[in-house]
C-alpha cells in the first residue's frame, strides 16, 4: 500500500522495485494455485500411462542394481560396512530429490512461457509446485528404501536406525530448499543465456559424484585428506551423510555438518529468490 | 465524482528487437559496469525510437509505449483501441503485471483479473471440471469462490454433458465456452479483457458481450477492453483510449475515439483536389481536378452508416475536342478484394464528342450493400469503340462504411458480428 494524497492504492506496479521485496504475501495468497498444480503434475502423470507408479520404482531399481555391479563390485569402493544395494538406494532416493527438484525448476521460466506471458501469478508457484510434486516421486521411492531395509533385516543384517531420523522432515526439506535455489537461479539465468542450460544435464551429473552417493565421506577423507574437503564443501554432501546415518546407522553425521548444509542453503535460497523475483518482471520479453 | 481506479504515469516499456544473445553477457557486463561501478547514465534506453514498423529503425531499442498517461474512474467499461502494433496489447500486459514497465508506474485500487487469452493453463488431461478450478485459480480466484459458483460457471458454459471428460476430447468451440464461463465469473473489481472473443461461434460470442455488459453496467465493475470488433467496443464501452505508436492519441467519449481511429486506420482519403494541373493524375485526354465522398447531407464524409447511400463525385478537366469516352470505378475492401467494378455506359459522352472544359460526374452506390470496413475507390476514363482505358487511378478516394447500429441495418437484435463481403437486406418470408 503506497500512501498517494488522497487514495490508498492496493497495488503500484513500477519499473523499479525495492531488490528485498519478495512478495511472500502475494505467494501466500495463491496459495490454492500451488495446491491444484501439485493435483495437476500428479493427474496427469497417472493418465494413459499403463504402469503408472511403477515408473517411479523402475529408474532407482536399476541405477541401484548397476552401482551395485559398477562401483560396489568392480571399483571395490567400500560402503562403510553397509550391504551394497542399500548404501547405493539410501543415496540414490535423497539424491534423486535434490536433481529432480533442481533439473525441473530449472527449466521453470522457459516450459511455462506460454502461461506466464498470458497470466500473472507469483511466478514462484510454479517452482514450489514442482518442489512439492517431485515428494510423491521421492516418497515411492522411499517406500522402496523401506522394503529393502526390511528385506535386510529379515535376513538378519543389523541395521540400527539412529535417533537422528527425527531430522528426516529436515533434511526433504534443505534438499527441497536446496534444489529448488539451485533451480530458480539457472531458469533466471539461462532467459537470457539460453546456453546455461546445457551445463545443468551433465552439470547435475558431475556434481554427484562431487556427493557421497556412491561412497562414503569417510573412504575419501581417507584416501583423499587433501581434497577431501572439496567433498564437505558441497552442501549436498552433509545432508546425504545425515540421510544415511539416520536411516542406516552409519555416515559421517556431525552437528557443524548439517548447520553449515543449512546455512548455505538458506543463503542460496535468499540470493535465489531475489534474482528470480528480478527476472521475472521482464522475461518474458526476452524469452 | 467516481472513484479513480487505475492512475497510470508517464508509462512507457521499451522493448529490444533482433537478436538477444550474442554478446549479451559482455554488453551486459558493460552496462553493468558504466551504470553501477562508474556511475553514469544509463545509455542503453536513450537511443530508443518510436514503434512504426514499416520504418527500418537504426537502433536495436524500440519504444512500444512512450509516455503513457491516463486515469480510469470506477465502473467505466475502457475501449483500447489502434492499429495492429500500436502498442495495445503491451498496454494490456504491462497493466496484467505479465510484464514490467521500463519506466512510469501504474497505481490500481482493487483486483484486477486479465484475459488476454482464454483458457490459460487447462490442462488437456484433466476433466473440465478440474480445470475450471485449475484456470480459476491461475485467475486468482480462491478455491472457495470457485466451488461456490461452479454450478453457474457449468451453466453458463454449456457444457454440462462433458464436465467430467478430460479437454482434450473437448472441440475447439466448448473448450473456449469452457474457458470463457471461468473468466467470466471471476469476482475482481477490475476485469481487463483482449481479443478473446474472436473465438467461438456467434451465439457464444452474443452470450460473451452480453455478460461483459453485464460486468460493467449492472455490477459497477470496470473493464477494459482491447477489440478491432468496432461495434463491439462502441457497444461495450463508454470511454475509449485510442492508442498509435506507443502513444495516446485520443481519450475520451468511445464513439469520438472510435471515429478518430476509422480515420486514422483506414486512412481515409474523403476529398482531394489538385490546382497545379501538371501534378494532377490524369492523361494528355483529361485532368482530375477534384474528387470527393459525399454523405447524405450533401458534406464531404469518410464515414458512411450501411443504411446510408455512398456517393462519390469526381470533377475533371477535358483537354482535348472530338473524344468519346466514359467514366468507370472499381471498389476495393481494406483486404484488397475487388468488390465492384462498375461502367457509366449510359453517359452523354459517349455519344457527343467531347469538347475541352471543365465537367463533374457523380456515383452513387446503394444503401444496405456494402458491409462494415474501409474501402478504395478507383477511378477510371475509358472508350469503347476500340475499348481502351485511357487512365485508371487506384486509391483515389477512400471511405469507411460502419453500423452505428440503426434499428433499420438488418440486425433485429442480433450485435454480434456480421461477417461477409457485402450486407444487403434479404427478403425473408415464412410459407
Amino acid at each position: 500500500m503506497t500512501k498517494n494524497g488522497e487514495q490508498n492504492w492496493d497495488l503500484v506496479i513500477t519499473g523499479r522495485t525495492s531488490l528485498f521485496d519478495l512478495k511472500f504475501a502475494d505467494v501466500w495468497n495463491y496459495r490454492d494455485l500451488l495446491v491444484l498444480f501439485v493435483r495437476r503434475d500428479f493427474v496427469s502423470f497417472y493418465k494413459q500411462t499403463v504402469l503408472g507408479p511403477l515408473w517411479f520404482f523402475i529408474q532407482p531399481v536399476f541405477t541401484m542394481l548397476v552401482y551395485t555391479f559398477v562401483f560396489g563390485n568392480l571399483a571395490n569402493i567400500p560402503t562403510d560396512g553397509l550391504p551394497k544395494p542399500l548404501f547405493y538406494l539410501c543415496g540414490i532416493t535423497a539424491w534423486n530429490y535434490f536433481a529432480d527438484c533442481l533439473t525441473k525448476t530449472s527449466t521453470v521460466f522457459r516450459d511455462n512461457a506460454n502461461i506466464f506471458g498470458k497470466v500473472y501469478f507469483p511466478r514462484l508457484i510454479m517452482p514450489l509446485s514442482i518442489v512439492v510434486s517431485n515428494l510423491a516421486r521421492f516418497g515411492v521411492q522411499l517406500i522402496l528404501l523401506i522394503g529393502m531395509m526390511g528385506y535386510y533385516a529379515v535376513q538378519g543384517v543389523h541395521l540400527h536406525i539412529s535417533a537422528a531420523l527425527a531430522l528426516f522432515p529436515f533434511l526433504v526439506l534443505l534438499m527441497a530448499v536446496l534444489g529448488l535455489s539451485c533451480g530458480l537461479l539457472i531458469t533466471a539465468l539461462t532467459t537470457k543465456y539460453r546456453d546455461l542450460a546445457f551445463l545443468v544435464t551433465f552439470g547435475v551429473q558431475l556434481l554427484m559424484y562431487a556427493t557421497t552417493v556412491i561412497y562414503p565421506l569417510s573412504e575419501a577423507k581417507e584416501k583423499y585428506p587433501a581434497y577431501a574437503w572439496i567433498i564437505e564443501l558441497n552442501p549436498m554432501t552433509g545432508i546425504i551423510e545425515t540421510f544415511r546415518y539416520a536411516f542406516l546407522g552409519e555416515g559421517s553425521f556431525t552437528i557443524p555438518g548439517l548447520m553449515y548444509s543449512t546455512v548455505i542453503s538458506l543463503v542460496l535460497l535468499f540470493f535465489s529468490i531475489i534474482v528470480f523475483n528480478r527476472t521475472e518482471k521482464n522475461f518474458v520479453d526476452t524469452i | 465524482m467516481k472513484e479513480t481506479v487505475i492512475k497510470v504515469e508517464n508509462l512507457s516499456k521499451a522493448y529490444q528487437i533482433g537478436q538477444i544473445g550474442t554478446g549479451t553477457i559482455s554488453r551486459d557486463i558493460e552496462r553493468f559496469v558504466r551504470t553501477k561501478v562508474l556511475g553514469k547514465e544509463d545509455t542503453f534506453y536513450k537511443i530508443g525510437e518510436a514503434n512504426d514498423r514499416s520504418v527500418k529503425g537504426s537502433s536495436d531499442i524500440v519504444w512500444s509505449l512512450r509516455d503513457i498517461n491516463f486515469e480510469i474512474q470506477q465502473g467505466d467499461a475502457v475501449g483500447i483501441i489502434g492499429k495492429n502494433g500500436a502498442g495495445k496489447s503491451t498496454l494490456l500486459k504491462v497493466l496484467s503485471r505479465v510484464t514490467g514497465p521500463t519506466e512510469g508506474n501504474i497505481k490500481v485500487k482493487g483486483r484486477i483479473a486479465s484475459l488476454l487469452e482464454v483458457g490459460t493453463g487447462f490442462h488437456p488431461e484433466l476433466t473440465g471440471r478440474e480445470n475450471i478450478f485449475l484456470n480459476g485459480a491461475i485467475l486468482g480466484m480462491r478455491k472457495k469462490e470457485i466451488r461456490a459458483k461452479l454450478d453457474e460457471i457449468i451453466d453458463f458454459s454449456g457444457v454440462e454433458r462433458y464436465i467430467d471428460t478430460p479437454v482434450k476430447r473437448y472441440s475447439s468451440g466448448m473448450y473456449v465456452r469452457l474457458a470463457f464461463a471461468v473468466a467470466a465469473h471471476l469476482d475482481s473489481e477490475i476485469l481487463i479483457v483482449d481479443e478473446v472473443l474472436a473465438v467461438g461461434d456467434a451465439e457464444f460470442q452474443k452470450k460473451c458481450l452480453g455478460k461483459m455488459g453485464e460486468i460493467s453496467k449492472g455490477e459497477g465493475r470496470t473493464v477494459l477492453f482491447v477489440s478491432h470488433n468496432m461495434s463491439a467496443v462502441s457497444r461495450l464501452c463508454t470511454k475509449g483510449i485510442l492508442i498509435s505508436n506507443g502513444k495516446i492519441l485520443q481519450t475520451g467519449n468511445v464513439e469520438e475515439v472510435v471515429e478518430t481511429y476509422l480515420k486514422v486506420a483506414v486512412g481515409n482519403k474523403s476529398a482531394d483536389s489538385w490546382d497545379d494541373l501538371s501534378k494532377a493524375p490524369g492523361s494528355e485526354f483529361f485532368k482530375l481536378r477534384d474528387v470527393r465522398m459525399i454523405g447524405p447531407a450533401g458534406q464531404v464524409t469518410g464515414f458512411f452508416d450501411v443504411t446510408e447511400p455512398v456517393r462519390a463525385e469526381f470533377t475533371y478537366e477535358v483537354l482535348k475536342d472530338g473524344e468519346r469516352y466514359t467514366h468507370g470505378l472499381n471498389v476495393f475492401n481494406d483486404q484488397g478484394v475487388h468488390i465492384l467494378s462498375s461502367h457509366h455506359s449510359n453517359s452523354e459522352s459517349l455519344e457527343i464528342p467531347s469538347k475541352k472544359g471543365v465537367y463533374r460526374t457523380s456515383v452513387e452506390i446503394p444503401a444496405n450493400l456494402l458491409a462494415e470496413g474501409g474501402y478504395e475507390l478507383s477511378f477510371a476514363i475509358m472508350k469503347y469503340k476500340p475499348f481502351e482505358v485511357i487512365f485508371h487511378k487506384m486509391d483515389i478516394l477512400g471511405f469507411s462504411v460502419v453500423d452505428e447500429l440503426q434499428s433499420e441495418d438488418g440486425r433485429g437484435s442480433y450485435s454480434g458480428k456480421l461477417p461477409g463481403l457485402v450486407r444487403s437486406h434479404l427478403k425473408w418470408t415464412n410459407i
